[in-house]
């Protein structure tokens, strides 16, 4: 093996992604915040959360320092999570800690659209954190009772 | 030195190996050292052969043991140019040896108004156990700050030691910079001052010579791990003085003198700091491990150090984007750069380097409060040991090299 491997895991959009990441910054208005910190590195993730009459995502932001596939998996997340209600959230979180976890034979696409392209993190377990920290944010964003600030 | 590579490499079976389908390079050291046949020999024998609790059989084994056990305090003591083997403690390593000395030790003496001081390059065990002190007794931290070569800045330091200072706790080399300090001259700066000195020598006494009367300092602490050792030993160097006004903290068997219903007395140093049944097959390799680095010469593997240094660090300072911490003369590295390559977080450096068989530290090395410093959230860290080669170090740089291009 060599480098060549590495196409496995930093395929070409989680480079775009982790390049020119989306909902990157902070949003005027939150309804929910929340800081995650991976101990192991020192990454810092914080998120913002606007929710519309119904509950659902209307707005994401995130900030913060992270690798490529932290800051990649925090911006494809927060893509696919617009419009989505807490619940719904829940099962897509649920979905992306299986597939990077369990080497199962699943097709993820339908729940996690462009994030499926992270599966390849699952042959780097050292890596694993780094994928799932945006993810543990908004599902811990969205259990907060709190309102942030308005 | 002396002994040739490939009978050195050849004791390190560890090192013959591929990972991701190319050879292993290990430059992982300042974490943990690999081990040589001489030290996995000797735990091997010693449960093979000698196995036995020390210090209270009459039995010919644990006669065997308790001698073979305590001949490593002799090793110790003359690899530190100790006054006696009674001065030296054994411990988990040097976390547990700069625990004991912050609440054995400075917790005791202690008083609200005194102050403590450290530099903000230290590693997290000498940090958190000063803080817990200063929670119980009031007393406050001081933080030296750095030159532009890593290491403490001596000017500073003299207006931040005074009468206030009753510890001074500093790394002889940064575990992320590999820069050293001038300890002997911080000492005499403590002492000028009334306080005592402190040195974390965890980076240090595997890879140099280290003279406990000629930086005339207090205590000592370092692991086993780090140098050629097994996990889960290190020691704890006092003055006798002062080991014997410290509080043992594991109280219990192995530890007491007598024990009445409401009342015991404990034995004298070092053994009062040993409670309960130690890691005697661990110190035994210990021993053995120490025999090994005296046999190549610690003041050889310095010096084998520092040619890598010459060697890789002009190397890797031609690679585009490369940015170095700490010094950029090769002699102020003690077998440590700390990097980041421009643009890429050093666990995307690492990922790659592994896929390459070279095994490097990404992260924050234990050492927040100097990431702070240098404003950075993490970095690359490759640590040498007496066993790389220049092979390695050009592994390193190819390495990096096709990094950086995979990530253009």
């Amino acid at each position: 093996m060599s480098l060549s491997s590495l196409d496995n895991l930093y395929r070409q959009m989680i480079l775009e992604h982790a390049d020119r990441p989306h909902h990157h910054g902070n949003l005027p208005v939150a309804d929910k915040q929340i800081e995650l910190r991976n101990p192991i590195c020192g990454d810092v993730l914080e998120l913002e959360v606007k929710l519309d009459d119904e509950g659902k995502i209307a707005d994401i932001a995130f900030n913060g320092t992270g690798c490529t596939i932290s800051q990649a998996s925090a911006s494809m997340m927060t893509d696919e999570v617009i419009g989505k209600t807490p619940a719904q959230v829940g099962e897509m979180v649920e979905a992306f800690s299986e597939m990077i976890t369990k080497n199962e034979d699943k097709d993820y696409e339908d729940l996690l659209g462009d994030a499926v392209v992270l599966e390849g993190v699952a042959q780097f377990p050292a890596r694993i954190k780094c994928a799932t920290l945006a993810w543990k944010a908004i599902y811990q964003a969205l259990e907060k009772e709190d309102k942030a600030h308005e | 030195m002396d002994k040739m590579k490939n009978e050195i490499l050849a004791d390190f079976k560890i090192l013959d190996q591929t990972v991701n389908g190319e050879p292993l390079v290990y430059l992982d050291n300042a974490a943990t050292t690999q081990k040589p046949q001489a030290v996995i020999k000797s735990l091997v024998d010693y449960y093979e052969h000698d196995n036995a609790n020390v210090h209270r059989g009459v039995h010919t084994l644990a006669q065997r043991a308790t001698n073979t056990y305590e001949a490593t305090r002799q090793k110790v003591k003359e690899l530190i140019n100790a006054d006696s083997e009674r001065e030296v403690v054994y411990t988990k390593g040097t976390t547990e040896s700069l625990n004991w000395i912050a609440r054995g030790y400075a917790q005791k003496f202690l008083q609200p108004g005194d102050e403590i001081v450290l530099s903000y390059a230290e590693h997290h065990s000498n940090i958190v156990p000063w803080q817990q002190v200063c929670e119980k007794t009031g007393a406050k931290l001081v933080y030296l700050d750095l030159n532009t070569d890593g290491q403490v800045d001596l000017e500073k330091a003299e207006h931040l030691i005074t009468k206030k200072t009753k510890i001074v706790s500093l790394a002889q080399v940064s575990n992320v910079l590999g820069a050293i300090n001038p300890i002997k001259e911080l000492a005499q700066l403590a002492h000028q001052n009334g306080a005592i000195m402190v040195v974390d020598g965890a980076q240090s006494v595997p890879h140099m010579p280290v003279d406990v009367k000629e930086l005339d300092i207090d205590f000592l602490a370092f692991s086993g791990h780090k140098m050629l050792g097994p996990t889960g030993t290190g020691i704890l160097w006092g003055k006798l003085e002062l080991l014997n006004q410290m509080a043992p903290l594991d109280f219990g068997g192995e530890m007491i003198d007598f024990v009445e219903l409401e009342h015991s007395t404990f034995k004298e140093v070092p053994w009062k700091f040993e409670g309960g049944t130690q890691n005697i097959a661990g110190v035994i390799a210990l021993g053995k491990a120490i025999d090994y680095l005296k046999a190549i010469g610690l003041a050889n593997i310095a010096q084998h150090e520092t040619e890598l240094m010459e060697y890789v660090l002009p190397k890797l300072q031609a690679i585009d984007g490369f940015e170095l911490y700490g010094s950029a003369d090769p002699a102020k590295h003690a077998g440590i750069i700390s990097f980041n390559l421009a643009g890429l977080h050093p666990h995307d450096t690492a990922t790659a380097l592994d896929m390459e068989g070279v095994a490097i530290r990404a992260g924050h090395h234990c050492a927040q409060p100097l990431m702070k410093k240098l404003q950075i959230a993490a970095s690359a860290r490759a640590s040498f040991y007496l066993y790389n080669t220049k092979e390695d170090a050009d592994k390193l740089v190819e390495a990096l090299i096709k990094t950086r291009e995979f990530f253009r």
